[in-house]
Parts: structure tokens; C-alpha cells; sequence
């Protein structure tokens, strides 16, 4: 008979077992994937691991691709260590990017330097919103988060899918499903010359120590936490559990808007029916690889970014599927959520009782 | 021949031995009372012989023969029941489908089962009736014909008279004094010195997973069978004179309040003031809705309109939740110290953090660390707690540790008037001293103090006025001066909630 039981070991060192060991399951799995694609295993190490370091450009193109991963899991993992769980990133970021659209669509030729703040603020607003219909579905009638968060993903996207064939397309765009580009007050800067890496990048960063001072030092993070451990503790000391569910989704909400901003005032210059390569859920993957652990996350959003990039290079370099750079992120996950289980649990093998 | 002997039995959990070489034999129709208190290792010893843990050296035998149990399926086809502390009953099904559930048989079977140790053992229980409206006691009847279902020749007893009223417990004594004279022994675990000197043929006293002594329990005294299991005599708290205040500081007036739970008890026009400088206790078996009753006074479950008044210090609070309420000058310490009072995963000054915040260790949204730390240093010193320093996760610290540690923060926010939940429950005597003396310093320091127990020794030791809880409602306040252990006992059994339902 098997039997699973909980170590009680301090966690420590530990902590960082079952990250080591997701990170270098996936980059076994992916060589392996790549071969039964017809990649040579040398090539396929080198697109997605040595390619995203190989050149100016593609590390730049990790670190625009880190910057969206980094704000979304930040927030996320607040929300997920109080066990709230925001499934719907996806559809916060991409009603982010319709909020930040609406100034540079609506005033085209504008010179003001506040129009980019102000995307920022409404975009952010937009996807707190889509965020609050959860959390009022969640306090006011007790509907599971979870599957409300995700459903709103699709209805987002349908969403987007109306605006930018509609009322957002851009008149002379020769009916491309697409807004007019944007004014150039409505860009994020440029964070190396010649790249496509900008300022988001340190948004993400300020959001991590933010997040930190919020987990570690104020006691908004330390209820959050209590409320996430021992929700009888939590009752006990009066701490509300409607509050922390909003606070959890709006924070959420908020940080996937933000990155919905920087997508269209970024890369895209525009809105688009694809606004992003499943950012919102591979933000999720992020948080806990990165052990719901600020820093932890850090270095979590940058290896997801590799892969990433990685992916895009052998798409262009080897021809393998798009769909590639899904299946790491299963592994990823997968793999991640297996050896958890061996650190935090043990198994114990005896023999089957003669009843 | 002994039914059943141990020799060497030994256990540990990492670097604790819960059981060292432990000898015992016991004999067909035997009543052996095993003795000793929280954490001694009796239920350690209990697990190892009904299968549930296995020893790591030692070995059993059994009418002679050598015994290995791998689990309790084994344990119970050696004909070795156990009926335990905490009933494992489902309440939506009937006696008889939980007794065939376990055992395995067709319902008619059981019922007849049923039908015939209770006219064999005064175990009398209607087969057809649903388990949720069955008494504490008469649920333990189920577990007990459950248990004898298999004609068991040994019968381990946990706890067993905890869920009882005192009233009840000389008609389950007969019942155990039945079997035993029927053969069957009886491995009986309390820590109730009176029951067992009046019931057993044997007690064997453990301490610290030791074996102290076997004795002959009707020739040994209470005094000296405490000094063997706790290693030194019993302390009692020094009780002052204390002054009580003219006014009340909690005013509770007809509280009625269902449970959310379908199976709870609902509380009935509820009333009762505490005083500074007084103890008030509540007594009565737990499962009477004690519960409720706590989490209505300390603002978890907040009161609509028409469920009652509750006034503290003058001010209606009954509408408050348990911040405005602990603002104002309530503390309190919770029945489940592990998932309500602390949090398990937490350090201690965390844990000092959940209900101290209060107590300015907050400033500008963010956490005063250091302020924090002499906090919780603060409640550690104060109550003598025996922990690795404020750092120490809450679940290293043993259950009367951590006890204390709570008790320590809820004073320490110097509070007006205390609610106390089973403040001794699962806590050794030490401990419980500790405490005891806390809460008598506290009413003459002129705070109120209310103890919810089910421990009537505890009550009758530090309370001023005893109220009893039956089925959700109250009684009226006994003083200290009339309450005896019979009076409250009675009242405990519900004669108070006949006569109202009578008149």
C-alpha cells in the first residue's frame, strides 16, 4: 500500500528543490519534444536556451517578453497565498489593452505627454473592473472565482474581437481588423536602442518590490496571508474575508490591465484581435514556480521569457509548431506541481495488510 | 493466563519516545484503567495495540500466542474493539445502518445486533433512530454496541466519560461493570481520578511514556495517584477577595441564534451578565452549543435585529463584528487553539501580530518589527511559555504551550473583560494551573472573566457563579457557595430546561 504523508521537515534550501528541478525536467522534455520533430537535440538545446542569449535583439526580446509576466505573477501570487484564485489574467489584460486604446484611437494626432499615464490609468481601471465582476459574483452570491475568472477569458476575447472589427477599427485600415497605430506620445520608451525591450521592464520591477514590501512588511500582505493559512485564525481576529477577496482580484485585475497597456502602447503600437501570447496564464505558471516568492518570481518571469523567445527561434529557425511553447509551459507546470509533491510530501511503501 | 501481555512495547516519533519499554498484562474481565496525563503516551499505546500505529521494539501476545496487528481490521477479528474519544458516526444515517456500515453486515442483522446487547447490557437504543438526534451519551452507546459487534474479548475505552454528564455516568459504569462480568476486559484511558478508583481493578499510571506504577486504584489514594502521574502534587490557584463592580461589563440579554449547521444547537433566549472582578463559568457537556454561544459573544457570528441584545461596558455591541468588539475591550481565547487562536505555519510573533495589532504594532499600514517582537517576547515571559524564542513556528510549541502563549496575548492587549473556550482542554496540569492562577489574578485585578468548560473540576475551582448550558439554553447563575458537583451535575443533565419546557 502506498502511503502519502506530509514532511515536516523546515522548509529552507528546499524550497528551491522543486523549481532546480522543473526548469531542468523541461529543458529534457523540450530536447526530447524537438527530436521527435526531426530537431538534432544540439540544435534544439541551442534554439531555446543559447539562441535568447546569442544576440542583442533576442535577449531584448526576452526582456519585453519578461516585463508583462513579471507584473501579472506579482499580483497574482499575492492574491494566491491568501488562496484566492485568479484564473482570469488573460481577460484582465485584454480588457487593459481596450481601456489603454480608447485615448490614442479617440485622439490620433495628440502631442500631450500625458496621454500615456493616462492609458496607463485607464487600462488598469478596465481590467480591476473585469476583475470586480468576480469578486461581487464571489462575495455576493458565493460564486467559485475560479470558474468565473476563467470564463470571463473567452468573453473578453469576443469582446475585443466586436471592438476592433467595429467601433475601435481603424477607418482607413482597409477593414484589417485592427486600430489605427498610435501616436507616438502614446509609446512606452525605448529601454535599448535598436530593440524592441522598453520602460515596462522597469514598471516590473518597481511592482516586484512593491509586491515585496506588500508580502513581507505591511499588514494588508500579512492578513492576505493569514486569511490564505488559517481561515478560522483570520475569522477569529476579525480580519474580513470579503476584503481580502477584493483586494486579492483587484490587485490582480489591475497589475493584468497594466500589462494589457504596455502590450498595445509596446510591441503592438496599436490594438489587435491578438493582444497577447497567453501572458495571463503563463503568469500563473510563473507565480508558483517562482514559490509565490517575490524574488523567487523574478528569476521564474525571466526563464519563461527564455522559453519564450526560445520557442519563436525554433519556430522561425526549425519550423516546429507555434503550439511548441504550450506544451513547455505544460511541462513546466506539470513537472513543477510533481516534485512539489515529493518535497512536501513523503511516500511510504508498505505491505498490504492479510485482512 | 493473561488475555493480553506487552513486554518492551516501544515507540518514537523522531526525537520523541512516546512509549519506553512498556510492560502490561491484562487479565479476562478485567477493568484496567490506564492513567496519566495529556502526552503521557496513553493514546500512543491505545493506537499500538488496536493495529492503528505499529511499536518499533517490544513484543504483544495474546492469550499466550504471539500478536502481530498490522491495522485495526486485524485488531478487531483477534476480537480486541475500541471505542473512541471522538464518535465516528454519521449523523444523517440511522443506528442500525451505521452499525452494518462499519461492520459490514445486512441492516437486519444489526438491528437485531442492537436489540440484543441492549437488553444484555442496558444499552437500550431505538435501532430505527437517526444518529443527529441522539444525545452525546446515547451515541456512545452506538459506538459501544458497534465495538461489540465483533464479541470483542478486550474493549479499549477512550476517554469515555468526557461526552457524559455527571448524572449519566453511574448508569455507563454498570454497563462497563456488565461486560466485564460477561469476560470481557476493559481497557479503560482517563485522567479522572474519582472514576477510576471507583470503577477499576487495575490502573497503570504513565508519565512521560513511562510506566510509574501499577496499583490497586480502590486502595490508593486521590491525592496519591495524582502524585504519580503528574510527579508532584497538584497545585490550586489562590483565590482573594475582589471587588465587584456595580455595573456590568457584559449585559447578554435573550440571545437566540440558530446554528448554520443543520445537525448544531441553537441557542435559546441566552442571558447572563459578568461583572468586573468576577469569574463567571458555564458549564455543561460540550456539543450544547458552547460553541455558538462563543463565537456570538466575540462578534464571529454577529447578531441581527430581534436575535437579542448583548451591551458591553454600556454600549450595545450585539451588530459589531470582532474588530469594533475587541476595540471596545474584549479579548478572547478560542476553543481550537491550532486553527482559530494561532496560525500553525506562522512564528510567534506573527501569531502575536493576529490579535496585537492592536496594540500600536502597526504604523502607517506597515508592520512595527521590532515593536512586534517585544510583543510577543512580552506574552512569552509573562506566561512562562517554553518555546525556541519569538521565531519559533506556532506548531513547534506543545498544545498547553501554545495555550499559554494565546492566553499571554490576550492579556497582554489589556483587556476589559476575557472569554475563555476550554482554556484547559488537552493541556497538561501544569499548564492548566498556570492558567487557572492567570484568570483568578485577572478578576482581582477587577477585569470580568468568562469561562466556557466542560470540565466542571476546573469551573467549581475558580468560578464565582457557574451558569449550565443544555440544548442551547441557559440556566440561572448557581453561586459559588451552592454549587456542588451533584447540583451542577443534575443541571448539566437538563432538569433546569424540563422545567421550563414544563411550565
Amino acid at each position: 500500500m502506498i502511503r502519502i504523508e506530509p514532511r515536516t521537515r523546515a522548509p529552507g534550501l528546499w524550497a528551491a528543490v522543486p523549481p532546480v528541478l522543473a526548469v531542468l525536467a523541461t529543458i529534457l522534455a523540450s530536447t526530447v519534444i524537438l527530436n521527435i520533430l526531426g530537431v538534432p537535440p544540439l540544435d534544439a538545446l541551442h534554439y531555446l536556451y543559447v539562441a535568447p542569449f546569442s544576440s542583442r535583439f533576442n535577449f531584448a526580446e526576452v526582456l519585453l517578453k519578461m516585463a508583462p509576466l513579471l507584473i501579472i505573477a506579482q499580483a497574482l501570487a499575492i492574491g494566491f497565498r491568501a488562496r484566492i484564485w485568479n484564473i482570469g489574467a488573460e481577460g484582465q489584460l485584454i480588457l487593459g489593452a481596450i481601456g489603454g486604446s480608447l485615448l490614442p484611437v479617440a485622439f490620433n494626432d495628440s502631442v500631450n505627454p500625458l496621454m500615456l499615464p493616462a492609458m496607463a490609468a485607464i487600462g488598469m481601471v478596465f481590467g480591476m473592473g473585469w476583475a470586480a465582476i468576480a469578486a461581487w459574483l464571489r462575495t455576493r452570491f458565493n460564486a467559485n472565482e475560479i470558474l468565473v475568472t476563467l470564463m470571463l477569458n473567452s468573453i473578453a476575447l469576443q469582446l475585443l474581437y466586436y471592438l476592433v472589427s467595429g467601433p475601435l477599427r481603424d477607418p482607413y485600415g482597409y477593414n484589417f481588423p485592427q486600430s489605427a497605430l498610435f501616436p507616438d506620445v502614446a509609446m512606452l520608451p525605448t529601454l535599448i536602442s535598436g530593440t524592441r525591450a522598453n520602460s515596462a521592464l522597469i514598471v516590473a520591477l518597481a511592482a516586484t518590490l512593491l509586491a515585496w514590501g506588500l508580502t513581507q512588511r505591511s499588514f494588508v500582505g500579512f492578513r492576505l496571508r493569514v486569511g490564505g493559512l488559517a481561515p478560522g485564525a483570520a475569522r477569529y481576529a476579525g480580519f474580513s474575508e470579503h476584503r481580502a477577496i477584493w483586494m486579492a482580484l483587484l490587485i490582480g485585475g489591475g497589475a493584468a490591465g497594466l500589462a494589457g497597456v504596455f502590450e498595445v502602447a509596446g510591441p503592438l503600437g496599436q490594438l489587435q484581435r491578438v493582444v497577447t501570447p497567453g501572458y495571463g496564464f503563463a503568469a500563473i505558471i510563473v507565480a508558483f514556480l517562482g514559490g509565490l516568492n517575490p524574488v523567487g518570481i523574478l528569476a521564474a518571469s525571466f526563464f519563461m521569457a527564455v522559453i519564450y523567445v526560445g520557442g519563436d527561434v525554433a519556430q522561425t529557425a526549425a519550423g516546429v509548431p507555434h503550439t511548441v511553447n504550450l506544451v513547455l509551459q505544460g511541462v513546466l507546470l506539470v513537472t513543477y506541481v510533481a516534485a512539489r509533491v515529493f518535497t512536501d510530501y513523503q511516500v511510504t511503501w508498505s505491505q498490504r495488510a492479510k485482512a | 493466563m493473561a488475555l493480553l501481555e506487552l513486554c518492551g512495547i516501544t515507540k518514537s516519533f523522531g526525537a520523541v519516545t512516546a512509549a519506553q519499554s512498556l510492560d502490561l498484562s491484562i487479565q479476562p474481565g478485567e477493568i484496567h484503567a490506564i492513567l496519566g496525563e495529556n502526552g503521557a503516551g496513553k493514546s500512543t499505546l491505545m493506537k499500538i495495540i488496536y493495529g492503528v500505529l505499529q511499536a518499533d521494539a517490544g513484543t504483544m501476545s495474546w492469550d499466550g500466542q504471539p500478536l502481530h496487528i498490522e491495522n485495526p481490521a486485524q485488531a478487531r477479528a483477534y476480537g480486541i474493539g475500541m471505542v473512541f474519544q471522538h464518535f465516528s458516526l454519521f449523523e444523517t444515517l440511522t443506528v442500525a445502518e451505521n452499525v452494518a456500515l462499519s461492520s459490514g453486515v445486512s441492516v437486519a442483522r444489526a438491528t437485531t445486533h442492537i436489540e440484543r446487547s441492549g437488553a444484555r447490557f442496558g444499552l437500550e437504543i431505538p435501532a430505527a433512530a437517526k444518529v443527529h438526534a441522539l444525545s452525546q451519551g446515547e451515541r456512545q452507546r452506538v459506538e459501544i454496541i458497534r465495538a461489540l459487534m465483533g464479541d470483542p474479548k478486550l474493549i479499549i475505552m477512550d476517554e469515555p466519560t468526557s461526552v457524559l454528564a455527571p448524572t449519566a455516568i453511574p448508569g455507563f459504569f454498570g454497563i462497563v461493570r456488565d461486560l466485564a462480568a460477561a469476560g470481557c476486559a476493559v481497557l479503560f484511558i482517563s485522567h479522572k481520578l474519582s472514576e477510576i478508583r471507583t470503577l477499576c481493578h487495575t490502573a497503570t499510571v504513565m508519565r512521560r511514556g513511562q510506566i510509574v506504577a501499577t496499583v490497586d486504584p480502590t486502595e490508593t489514594s486521590q491525592a496519591d495517584l495524582a502524585r504519580l502521574m503528574i510527579g508532584r502534587d497538584i497545585p490550586h490557584p489562590k483565590r482573594a477577595v475582589a471587588t465587584v463592580s456595580d455595573t456590568p461589563i457584559l449585559k447578554v440579554t435573550d440571545v437566540t441564534v440558530a446554528d448554520d449547521n443543520p445537525f448544531g444547537t441553537t441557542l435559546k433566549d441566552v442571558s447572563l451578565t459578568v461583572h468586573g472582578g468576577e469569574i463567571v463559568g458555564i458549564a455543561g457537556i460540550s456539543g450544547n452549543g458552547q460553541q455558538l454561544l462563543a463565537h456570538v459573544l466575540s462578534g464571529e457570528i454577529p447578531l441581527s435585529p430581534g436575535q437579542g441584545d448583548i451591551v458591553f461596558d454600556g454600549r450595545p455591541v450585539g451588530r459589531h463584528g470582532v474588530a469594533e468588539r475587541r476595540a471596545a475591550g474584549l479579548a478572547y481565547v478560542p476553543e481550537d487553539r491550532q486553527a482559530q487562536g494561532s496560525v500553525p505555519e506562522l512564528s510567534l510573533t506573527e501569531n502575536a501580530l493576529l490579535t496585537g495589532h492592536m496594540a500600536g504594532l502597526i504604523q502607517h499600514g506597515l508592520i512595527r518589527r521590532a515593536a512586534a517582537t517585544a510583543f510577543s517576547e512580552r506574552c512569552i515571559d509573562d506566561m512562562d511559555v517554553r518555546c525556541a524564542g519569538t521565531g519559533a513556528e506556532a506548531r513547534s510549541l506543545s498544545g498547553g504551550n501554545l495555550q499559554k502563549f494565546i492566553v499571554g496575548r490576550e492579556l497582554a492587549l489589556t483587556p476589559r473583560l476575557l472569554i475563555a473556550a476550554q482554556p484547559t482542554w488537552g493541556v497538561d496540569i501544569g499548564a492548566a494551573q498556570a492558567i487557572h492562577q492567570k484568570l483568578v489574578d485577572l478578576r482581582q485585578d477587577g477585569l470580568g472573566v468568562l469561562v466556557i468548560s466542560d470540565e466542571l473540576d476546573d469551573l467549581l475551582e475558580i468560578s464565582d457563579r457557574i451558569h449550565v448550558m443544555f440544548r442551547g439554553q441557559l440556566s440561572a447563575s448557581i453561586p459559588r457557595a451552592e454549587a456542588r458537583e451533584d447540583v451542577i451535575g443534575a443541571l448539566m443533565a437538563g432538569s433546569f430546561a424540563e422545567a421550563v419546557a414544563a411550565s
